[in-house]
């Protein structure tokens, strides 16, 4: 059951059989979640730093009740990133930290490749809660856990990804995961949010998004930040709901119906509507359930043995 | 590393001489007396020197030049001072330097021209300042920039800086001609750069990590040549990273301009593949590029659109380096690497001839920087690099001499290495 | 690591008669099946869970959940051992407040498993009682633990080892006791 990965700085080049492990140990530990008492000592004694570098009070929550329903002693250390300047360098916070004895550190930060870097300082678990655009692994797999649910098996499966996906924290890892997990990847979204040869991440792209919900079985749509609109990238939210907003009467035009995503949080009216994010279709509340099974799961696999 | 000054005479044996004044290499000995070339002859006696060395195997050419290095001072002593600046440049066989004015103050007065050349007063390698273009490197109000260039400074450069106003780098080429002085400008559009931490490419986009694109640089470029060839006015192009900046340039010299351009050993050894490392030594501006645009550079140093190998020796204090990639300063030293990188990259791969090198290396940068450089011919100054062009090694932090250390090169493996140093009397071994 | 065949301990008529027995005793012992549930511990305690549910749903014409416990998240011994085990779905569909509750597994040693069982099932409610059955007592015990039933009592010694094979998971019912030269 040992994973052949150490850590967790992201899904690129981690194997099937890794994820396979993950998602099913995943299963098992969401099962805790619904019992009366939903605390079992798999991880007693162990001893886990939650490093948030950036606002991510969901990520955070999830992270801590999976330690919390493990009987994992937690800790929190949040600071803006900006308050590293430059005199205080990454490594002497973290080594300072780590003079305390922690056995696994979730990390969370806005610039990609802080988390690999971190992992060279410490002798120490290291699981990315997310490294800006780079990767969100957790979160991929939350993804695809809440897929494999619904559907059996993610081979084969069509998954379209929706929205920002240059300015993206989760499109990165759901590309890299579901290529791995042998799903077929679509991009849609305004050509000023589809990074730079895109194709080579092994997806599809289109600009239409007609295009890409007949395409999919699930769409995995990503929140806008309100922040993009006036500085170019798009015009305005109005027009982006207009030509990219799921919304019922578009879905209504297909012949099938459509699994429906969102990592949060949503904004509703903007680029999914409140009837589609709450409909039957919907997968959005099991995605943050799983979320904390997730993990669960990862916390054990990586450090159960410690 | 090890310094002697040699107050007499002194005669190596045994060297393969790379001439690139009279493009011509041969084996011979040399007689120094006093630090001048004495004599140039096969088989001089040994009774003839107090000291001697033999040099079989090794090769001697003129001391390097590098005409863009950042030696920090005053300011930023931290990273690098002239001194331990002086020494990396030893280190890699540069007995000449122009550094920039990235400083705090900026080399922007008489007086910061003077400091520099007060504080390399006693090194064995040349420093020549390259002074502001702006005050304060602003990118606003000229320098003065006459007596600057009295007053010794070599060239003119924001560095790091761009001037974006189209305007002003009129008015700049037209002013410098007044000195016919060198400028330099970073090229850069500052608004397609954006927040682009590495270049903007595939490769970007599997990591996730802001993108500089290499139309940043173009279009600077472009827009240079052009306001270049409108005032009639010389400009050098500093560290041209893309394959469209060498086509650029390439062009510009077909139709008679008076431009002049320079490639880093980074550029035409590395490309943006080394940041699936996440490696903050490998953040450098402009980006380390594709393996398209690294080709393009090595071509353009073949047919000479490029002039000379300069290495932008950027030191920074580890902790500059050693933190998330957005707060990471941009930068790599590279003195004490650039000949082991060109050997192995360039002359090794057969790219380039050795003399070819040796010229990019010495006269190129020399006569585009108006530097002084001695011949190789009895009566004038000894200034040598010996150096053998075949040693396998790897390079090491102890290595480096430099005050940093942010090289993305250690553990690297290198064919060709500086062994020594003879330059104002002294003689330096590696 | 060797091992030698020491004594069959049983066949496949024997085990039928033992699951018969065992399942017999449990429903006069908890006077009927009404506020009783059986919970197998993976792997082969849930096999035989629901062997003997279906011998008392024969006897006494009643439906008999079973639940099936894993008990890895509970263990004392996944940071001892080089492989991390693996977890399993826990699957208890009922509500286990003020019933009987029979712990099922196949042989029982020195009794971790057994607490590590016991803990995980006070998280599920709170029974009127835990009762034990197993098939076969090898002794040992590290804990106050004692079966409540027992198959068959087999004095061994600490390098032996009793290999239960069930149809289920290894195409075939018997059980060995087996000498491990380590």
């Amino acid at each position: 059951m040992n994973l052949s990965i150490k850590h967790l700085f992201g899904l690129e080049g981690v194997p099937k059989e890794d994820i396979d492990s993950i998602l099913d140990t995943a299963f098992s530990f969401r099962e805790v979640l619904e019992r009366p008492i939903k605390k079992v000592p798999t991880l007693k004694g162990v001893t886990v730093v939650n490093l948030f570098f950036e606002n991510s009070t969901r990520t955070r929550i999830s992270f801590e009740l999976a330690e919390k329903r493990l009987s994992a002693d937690t800790v929190n250390f949040s600071a803006a990133s900006s308050s590293l300047t430059k005199g205080e360098s990454l490594r002497d916070t973290i080594q300072n930290l780590f003079a305390m004895k922690m056995d696994v550190v979730v990390m969370r930060h806005p610039v990609p490749g802080s988390v690999k870097l971190l992992a060279q300082f410490v002798d120490a678990v290291v699981i990315n809660a997310g490294d800006g655009t780079h990767e969100h692994p957790t979160q991929a797999l939350l993804d695809m856990m809440s897929m494999k649910e619904k559907y059996g098996s993610l081979d084969g499966l069509n998954v379209a990804i929706i929205g920002d996906i240059r300015h993206s924290r989760v499109a990165l890892s759901n590309i890299f995961g579901l290529k791995t997990m042998g799903a077929n990847v679509l991009l849609c979204g305004p050509p000023t949010f589809i990074p730079y040869g895109a194709e080579s991440l092994g997806v599809k792209v289109t600009y239409k998004l007609d295009e890409a919900l007949e395409f999919a079985d699930v769409v995995n749509i990503l929140r806008i930040q309100r922040e993009r609109q006036g500085k170019g990238q798009i015009p305005s939210l109005r027009e982006y709901r207009n030509v990219y907003g799921i919304t019922q009467q578009r879905l209504s035009k297909l012949k099938r119906p459509i699994t429906i995503m969102h990592p949060g949080p949503i904004n509703r009216g903007v680029e999914v509507d409140s009837d589609v994010a709450d409909s039957e279709h919907s997968i959005i509340l099991h995605q943050v359930l799983n979320g904390v099974a997730v993990r669960m799961s990862i916390l054990y696999l990586l450090a159960g043995g410690r | 590393m090890e310094k002697r000054a040699i107050t007499s005479s002194i005669l190596f044996k045994n060297a393969r001489v790379i001439d690139p004044f009279q493009e011509k290499s041969y084996d011979t000995d040399i007689q120094v007396d006093k630090g001048k070339i004495l004599k140039i002859s096969k088989n001089i006696s040994e009774k003839e020197a107090k000291e001697q060395i033999d040099l079989k195997g090794l090769y001697l050419a003129p001391g390097f030049v590098d005409l863009h290095v950042h030696f920090r001072e005053p300011g930023y002593e931290n990273s690098e001072t002239i001194e331990t600046g002086c020494r990396a440049a030893l280190a890699g066989g540069f007995t000449k330097v122009c550094c920039m004015p990235n400083t705090n103050p900026a080399i922007d007065t008489r007086e910061t021209v003077r400091f520099v050349y007060e504080k390399a007063g006693n090194e064995i390698v040349d420093v020549y300042p390259i002074a502001a273009v702006t005050k304060g490197r602003k990118g606003e109000e000229l320098t003065e920039m006459v007596e600057l260039a009295e007053a010794g400074a070599v060239a003119f450069s924001d560095d790091g800086a761009p001037i974006k106003n189209a305007q002003l780098m009129r008015f700049v080429l037209e002013y410098s001609k007044i000195t016919g002085k060198p400028v330099i400008n970073h090229a850069e559009d500052s608004q397609l750069k954006a927040d682009g931490i590495m270049n903007e490419g595939v490769v970007s986009t599997q990591l996730g990590i802001s993108g500089n694109p290499g139309i940043a640089e173009q279009i600077m470029i472009a827009r240079d040549l052009r306001l270049a060839a409108f005032v009639n006015a010389r400009i050098h192009i500093p560290h041209v990273s893309t394959a469209g900046s060498v086509e650029l340039i390439r062009q510009a010299k077909a139709k008679g301009l008076t431009v002049t351009a320079e490639a880093t050993p980074h550029h035409f050894s590395l490309t943006d593949e080394y940041m699936r490392s996440f490696d903050a030594n490998g953040k450098v501006a402009p980006p380390l590029r594709t393996e398209e645009d690294r080709l393009a550079i090595i071509a353009g140093i073949k047919d000479g659109t490029i002039d000379a190998i300069a290495t932008d020796h950027a030191p920074h204090i580890y902790d500059t380096k050693e933190t998330s990639l957005d707060l990471a300063s941009y930068g790599m030293i590279g003195l004490e690497t650039a000949f082991a990188l060109a050997m192995t990259n360039l002359v090794h791969k057969e790219a380039i001839t050795l003399m070819e090198l040796i010229k990019l290396l010495t006269i190129k940068p020399a006569t585009l920087m108006q530097l002084p450089l001695p011949v190789f011919e009895k009566g004038a100054e000894a200034n040598f690099t010996i150096f053998n062009p075949d040693e396998w090694w790897v390079f090491s932090r102890k290595n480096i001499y430099s005050k940093s250390y942010n090289s993305p090169f250690i553990g690297s493996e290198f064919t060709g290495r500086v062994k020594a140093v003879f330059a104002k009397s002294h003689y330096v071994t590696i | 690591m060797n091992f030698k065949m020491k004594s069959h301990l049983m066949d496949e008529l024997a085990l039928k008669r033992t699951i018969t027995r065992l399942a017999h005793e449990i429903v006069e012992r908890c006077k009927g099946t009404e506020n009783m549930r059986i919970i197998g511990i993976r792997t082969r305690g849930e096999f035989l869970a629901k062997r003997i549910a279906r011998k008392i749903e024969e006897v006494e014409g009643v439906k008999i959940q079973v639940g099936i416990l894993d008990t890895v998240m509970y263990r004392d011994d996944f940071r001892i051992k080089k492989q991390l085990p693996a977890i399993e779905l826990t699957d208890i569909p009922f509500e286990v407040d003020d019933k009987i509750l029979v712990l099922v597994d196949d042989v029982i040693y020195t009794g971790r498993t057994i607490r590590a069982a016991m803990d995980a099932l006070t998280d599920f409610g709170r029974p009127s009682a835990i009762q034990l059955a197993v098939l076969i007592d090898r002794g040992h015990r590290e804990l106050p633990i004692k079966a409540d039933y027992i198959g068959k009592n087999v004095p061994t010694s600490n390098n032996e080892e009793v290999r239960v094979h069930m149809k289920e998971s290894d195409g075939k019912d018997e059980i060995l006791l087996v000498e491990v030269d380590q």
